[in-house]
Parts: C-alpha cells; sequence; structure tokens
C-alpha cells in the first residue's frame, strides 16, 4: 500500500474545497465535459501546484491574451511535449530546492492534454518521463478525437464513431479501430498509480487526483470527458452520457495501485450499450451489426478488467 | 588561477557548463555531441556539479524539459547536433518569442540523407530564423569562452534570449587542444546567480505561452525582433567584460591582415584557422588577401561587418551549406543583401565547400581567391559555385 494514502481521508460533499484554481469566464462550449473535468483537477489539487498544459481545447479557451482563467502557475509550449515540460518543471525544482533557492514545501506538478496530446503524438513524451521517474501526475482529458481543430478521429475515438476524418460513407462505417488502451500502456510502465475517471462521479474523480498528486513519483488519470460539439450530444447531457458510459462498461472506473486492479464502481447489472450510443450524433449511422459488435467487445473488454482486478 | 590544459574541447566545454553551474542538463545523445553530456552526466555522477541530468528520450523532449525547467527558474544547458536539432526545430521557435535564457552548444553537423555524421552547417542554418542569438567558435578555446559568454548574455535582463554556441562536429568537438580553463571565482565574478524576472511559482501565479490572437500576436514577434536587436550592445557589453576578467578579446566580427586587402575571405567556424593559413601563404607570396570571421551570426552585425570590410573591393564568402534551389548559401545572401545598393560596395562571390565533412585545404581557399579575382573582372555565369566536387 501507498503510505501517502493513508493521511488522506477523501473528498466528501460535505467537505469540498470552495478555491477554484480555474477560474470561470473561460471560453469553452456550453456543456463542454472535458472544462468540468478540469475544473474538477484543480479543486482537489488546490493551489500549490504547476499546471504544464498541452495546446488542445483547455490550452486556448483558457489563455487568450490578455486573459487567463488560471489562479496557479501555467505553462504552454506546445501540444505533444507536456510531460517533457513537467519533467523539466520537476527537474528544476528538485535541484533549486536542493540548493536552497526555493522553499522545501511540496508543490504539485500537473501535465494536462487531451487523448491527441496523450495516446497519440505525445506518448513518447508521456513514456519517457514515466519511465525516468519523474513526481509529477498526468491528466488525460478523454473528449475521443481532436476536437480543437475540428473533430478529426484519434486513437482514442470509439469504434464506429463518426469524426471528420472518419466519415462514415458507402465504404465506411465510420472509426475501423478499436480505441486504443491508453492507461494499460501507462501500467505497462510500472507506475505507482494510474486511474480511470469520469466526471458523472465527480468525488471519485476528485480523490483519484489527489492520490494521483500525492503518490511520489509518476501517476496517470485517464478522465473521460464528453464533448457535445464533436459527439454531436446535447450540452445538458454530458453528465448524463458520462454517467451512461460507465454503466454499460464502455468507460469502466478503475485504479491501478503499483500494477493492483482495483475496479472503483463494479457493474453487476450493465445498461445495453445502445442506451449509451443513442442521442449522440457519431454513432447515429451504425446499424445493428455493428452495435452487436461493440456490445460483444465491451462485454469481452470488462472480462478481461475483471480478471485483472482478481490477480492479487 | 585559471589553468592552461591539453583537453579534448568536447570536454572543456563540460567543464565551462560545470564552471557556469548550470542546474538542470536534459540531453539525448547524438554524435558528434556524445562527449559534452557524457561528462556532463558524469560530472553530476561524481557530485563535481549540483544538477539534474535529465536523459531524455529524444531531442524534442530535450528542448521541451529546458523549456519547463527555465520556466521553473533554473540555469539550463543542453547539447545536440544535426538530425537532433532538426527534431528540436519545433520547439526551438517557442522559448525565443517567451523569451526563457538557456545555453544550447551546436556541434554542427551534416543534415541527412546521405546520412552523415561528419561536420558542415547546414544544420544550424535551418535554424537561423528561429530566434536565438547564435555564436560560431573557431577553436576549442573559443569554445569554452563563448559558452561562459552565452549563459552571461543570455540571462541578462536586458536580453533574456535562448543562445546558441556553434562548435564544428569533430574538428572542434573531437579535438585535444591546449585550453586555459577559467577558474571558479573568475567566472562567478563574471557570471552572477540566474535570477529570473518571471518564473513559475504557486506564490506568485503568471500564465506563460498563451493564445495569441492576431490583434496581439504581431506586436508579440516585433518585441521579439526589438529583443534581437537590443541584444547586441549586450553581447559586446559582454564580450569587453570577459577580455577585462579572462583576457581574451572577442569582437561579432573578427579581422585577419585585412589591411590593403583586395579580397577577403569570409568564414565562420573552425575552417578559420585554414583560411588564416591561407591568408599567410598568400600573403607571403605578395597577394593582398585577408579573412574576415563571423562570430556573432544572430543578430546579424551588419554595422560591424560593413567597417570591417573597409574599402576591399571583393569579398569570398564560404558557405558551408548548400540550399538547394536557393540563390547562394546563406552567408552569401546575408552579405548580398547587407550591401545591396550600397555606393561602393563590394563585389560578393558565393562559394560552397566543406560539406558532410570534406576537408577544406589551404589550396582550396587559394583556388576560391583565384576565382573570385576573375569572376572580379568577368561577372560568373551563376550566382554561386560549389568548390571542390569531384568529375568522377
Amino acid at each position: 500500500m501507498i503510505p501517502e494514502f493513508e493521511k488522506f481521508k477523501g473528498f466528501k460533499a460535505k467537505n469540498l474545497p470552495k478555491e477554484e484554481p480555474l477560474s470561470s469566464g473561460h471560453r469553452a462550449c456550453q456543456g463542454c465535459g472535458e472544462v468540468l473535468a478540469l475544473r474538477m483537477v484543480m479543486k482537489a489539487l488546490g493551489k500549490d501546484v504547476i499546471v504544464c498544459n498541452a495546446t488542445g481545447c483547455m490550452e486556448i479557451i483558457t489563455s487568450p491574451y490578455p486573459h487567463t482563467a488560471w489562479k496557479v502557475p501555467w505553462i504552454h509550449i506546445a501540444f505533444e511535449n507536456s510531460a517533457s515540460v513537467a519533467s523539466g518543471v520537476e527537474a528544476a525544482r528538485k535541484v533549486l530546492a536542493r540548493k536552497g533557492k526555493i522553499p522545501k514545501k511540496h508543490v504539485d506538478i500537473l501535465a494536462v492534454g487531451g487523448d491527441g496530446a496523450t495516446g497519440d503524438i505525445g506518448l513518447q513524451f508521456i513514456s519517457g518521463a514515466m519511465e525516468r521517474g519523474h513526481d509529477f501526475l498526468y491528466v488525460c482529458l478523454d473528449n475521443e478525437a481532436y476536437m480543437n481543430t475540428g473533430v478529426q478521429r484519434s486513437g482514442c475515438t470509439p469504434y464506429g464513431a463518426m469524426t471528420t476524418t472518419s466519415p462514415p460513407g458507402k465504404k465506411s462505417f465510420g472509426q475501423v479501430t478499436w480505441k486504443k488502451n491508453v492507461p494499460a500502456i501507462m501500467v505497462a510502465h510500472n507506475i505507482p498509480y494510474v486511474a480511470t475517471a469520469s466526471p458523472a462521479y465527480f468525488l471519485d474523480l476528485m480523490n483519484k487526483v489527489k492520490k494521483a498528486a500525492l503518490v511520489k513519483g509518476p501517476a496517470y488519470v485517464h478522465i473521460y470527458s464528453p464533448c457535445p460539439t464533436g459527439w454531436g450530444s446535447a450540452g445538458e447531457r454530458s453528465i448524463e452520457i458520462s454517467r451512461l458510459a460507465v454503466e454499460t462498461k464502455v468507460f469502466p472506473l478503475y485504479e491501478v495501485i503499483e500494477g493492483r486492479y482495483i475496479i472503483s464502481r463494479k457493474i453487476t447489472k450493465p445498461k445495453p450499450v445502445t442506451e449509451y450510443l443513442k442521442g449522440q450524433r457519431r454513432f447515429r449511422h451504425l446499424d445493428e451489426d455493428h452495435i452487436e459488435y461493440i456490445q460483444r467487445r465491451v462485454d469481452a473488454e470488462y472480462e478481461k478488467l475483471l480478471r485483472l482486478s482478481e490477480m492479487a | 588561477m585559471s589553468k592552461r590544459v591539453g583537453i579534448e574541447v568536447s570536454i572543456a566545454i563540460s567543464e565551462a557548463v560545470g564552471l557556469a553551474k548550470a542546474e538542470v542538463i536534459p540531453a539525448y545523445p547524438i554524435t558528434p555531441q556524445t562527449h559534452i553530456v557524457e561528462h556532463l552526466s558524469e560530472m553530476v555522477a561524481n557530485g563535481e556539479l549540483d544538477a539534474e541530468f535529465v536523459p531524455v528520450e529524444s531531442e524534442h523532449a530535450a528542448m521541451s524539459c529546458c523549456c519547463g525547467a527555465v520556466a521553473a527558474g533554473a540555469r539550463v544547458f543542453s547539447s545536440t547536433s544535426s538530425q537532433g536539432l532538426s527534431l528540436m526545430s519545433e520547439i526551438l521557435y517557442i522559448p525565443s518569442t517567451m523569451r526563457l535564457p538557456m545555453v544550447v552548444v551546436v556541434a554542427n553537423r551534416a543534415l541527412s540523407a546521405p546520412i552523415s555524421i561528419w561536420n558542415d552547417h547546414q544544420d544550424i542554418m535551418i535554424q537561423r530564423d528561429i530566434g536565438w542569438i547564435q555564436t560560431f567558435a573557431e577553436n576549442g578555446q573559443e569554445a569554452v569562452d563563448l559558452t561562459l559568454h552565452a549563459f552571461r548574455v543570455s540571462e541578462d535582463r536586458n536580453v533574456s534570449l535562448p543562445m546558441m554556441v556553434n562548435i564544428d562536429g569533430f574538428t572542434l568537438s573531437h579535438v585535444i587542444e591546449p585550453i586555459e580553463l577559467p577558474d571558479q571565482e573568475e567566472v562567478d565574478k563574471y557570471l552572477p546567480p540566474f535570477k529570473p524576472r518571471y518564473k513559475m511559482d504557486p506564490r506568485r501565479p503568471i500564465s506563460m505561452g498563451p493564445v495569441g490572437i492576431p490583434e496581439v500576436y504581431t506586436e508579440a514577434k516585433v518585441a521579439h525582433d526589438m529583443a534581437m536587436k537590443k541584444a547586441k550592445r549586450y553581447i559586446l557589453k559582454a564580450w569587453n567584460e570577459f577580455a577585462e576578467i579572462f583576457g581574451r578579446k572577442y569582437d561579432p566580427v573578427a579581422s585577419y591582415r585585412t589591411e590593403d586587402a583586395e579580397v577577403l575571405l569570409v568564414t565562420m567556424g573552425s575552417i578559420s584557422e585554414t583560411a588564416m593559413t591561407a591568408v599567410d601563404t598568400m600573403r607571403d607570396a605578395g597577394q593582398k588577401v585577408g579573412l574576415l570571421k563571423i562570430r556573432l551570426w544572430r543578430p546579424f552585425p551588419g554595422q560591424e561587418f560593413r567597417k570591417a570590410v573597409g574599402k576591399t573591393k571583393v569579398l569570398a564568402v564560404i558557405d558551408r551549406c548548400l540550399p538547394p534551389g536557393a540563390l547562394c548559401g546563406p552567408v552569401g545572401a546575408e552579405l548580398r543583401s547587407l550591401f545591396y545598393k550600397i555606393p561602393g560596395s563590394p563585389k560578393i562571390f558565393s562559394f560552397v565547400a566543406g560539406l558532410g565533412g570534406r576537408d577544406v585545404t589551404v589550396e582550396r581557399f587559394e583556388e576560391i581567391v583565384d576565382k573570385a579575382r576573375a569572376y572580379a573582372k568577368k561577372r560568373p555565369r551563376e550566382l554561386y559555385e560549389v568548390i571542390g566536387v569531384r568529375e568522377k
């Protein structure tokens, strides 16, 4: 067990921090699940944090000069490299604290990026930073496509989804590949803490982020982030869709603590995936065969996860 | 007291970085830069240098890591070459406009294809517009001195720009030379601790690297350009102070036997040493030939260069870079635009030589001077000429 977790009692609805390190008034779309998740991430982390933001929606909506939504130190360098930038911040603070040039007080270092910045273009950078063991946490806000550039498919786009570069047509049904399992890639780095989270379960999300920050060494949290604009879903349904993703086993919530899988929310009576798929324009074109395939594969993936969690 | 030692230039550069007390050193290995970072990691491992050596997984990550480390307030050094510099390229433009000071030594090497580990200047020339201050070293001593100078200038609050010191791969990086290594006290006198104007500190939060909407982007770029132009004054000032402390004086453009010269060779980097021998040989034979060595490449010292040319009527400019389809090499193009339509300006002939490790010998310099003299009488058909191409 991780000693840092012992002192942490967990956030409860009653003791939610009042601080908002990410202030309102930013330029996110209505119903953006990503900025909602980011707000919870920042609430969990508080003010003693340095944020390294990858290029993407969250970067552009929070920082159009001369405005900023950030009440904590924040840096944006480029798209793929927020984990490397965080490595630099961490290394600098280590040596500066050793030399007495900055206070010894711990400051969390957060690298944050979307699914493209994390699972595609930035994978090598994150892998490097995880492997080197920097004390930081990486949060992936996964809205399942390149939304900032206009909804192009990424490696994290789900099977069958329509995007502008995986359009359904006479010879295509949308995204042909299954969603890349980025958390599993992170687990393979033998880092102490990996978790998945969803804004529909905000206490669970905040607790996981806090644990990721508390743990010594690298940690990774993969957060499901609905995008009404890119998914063709109603803005007011973002939380509902997030919950359905969990209840249908499409996006299971779990932690991997020192290699041990722990399912955060066991789904004993799963809803059919159709309930999740409907109401999202990106899945509208899918026929029964495809939906049936998705159901089978979702069940199989969940079974795999269950088996992993049964390994002590 | 400084000491004069026989030492490999790469090792001497690492020693200089150690004397500068660099705090974060993100680096990825690439020939011929390797000895520099190997020695630095050794110094950190032995506790001789209190720094974090970050063995990143690519040059792109190295530069990204540098940016984070400077923004957090540390003194940062890295080194690379060739393909590695190209891989960094996307990021290189960012710390310069964000005004994040750091020092990078580039052991200059050819670019693929065909793959070549040997020396020329193609790697740095495609990076000439990244908005970094760029200097070129002629020998090992200069490599050490320019490295110390780079920290001083880069971190000067009036400058606050990243700086690149170019040393020729192998011809400089891997040779053993007698080099005067300054002692710690002298370096401390020359180089005060790094005090960034802005850094990421939770006690005083700032946002760095925001979106530049059309209403501010131009101004951000103009501010960067102005900073580069203003930097020259502080570059010169830091060289003057260097001379006072260490007794070696550097200029943005160095002249060698230019008095009454009819033809001036123009070089950068280590071939300048061969060029000096060539000038001596030609002078002995009664030819009025001199040499100008460009030490400061960005910001380009136009005024100093024009002054150094004086009344000479013919310039033979040597580029160690061949940009296919261009009008001539980048140094040639720079000088042509410097003198364009200026009354009494010299005739400028552009030569490309020494690509991918091909030696530029004394004989080649003589050939270049002969050609420049001939072209001054009869205009050549082409705007540049590649020297020493094998017929078979």
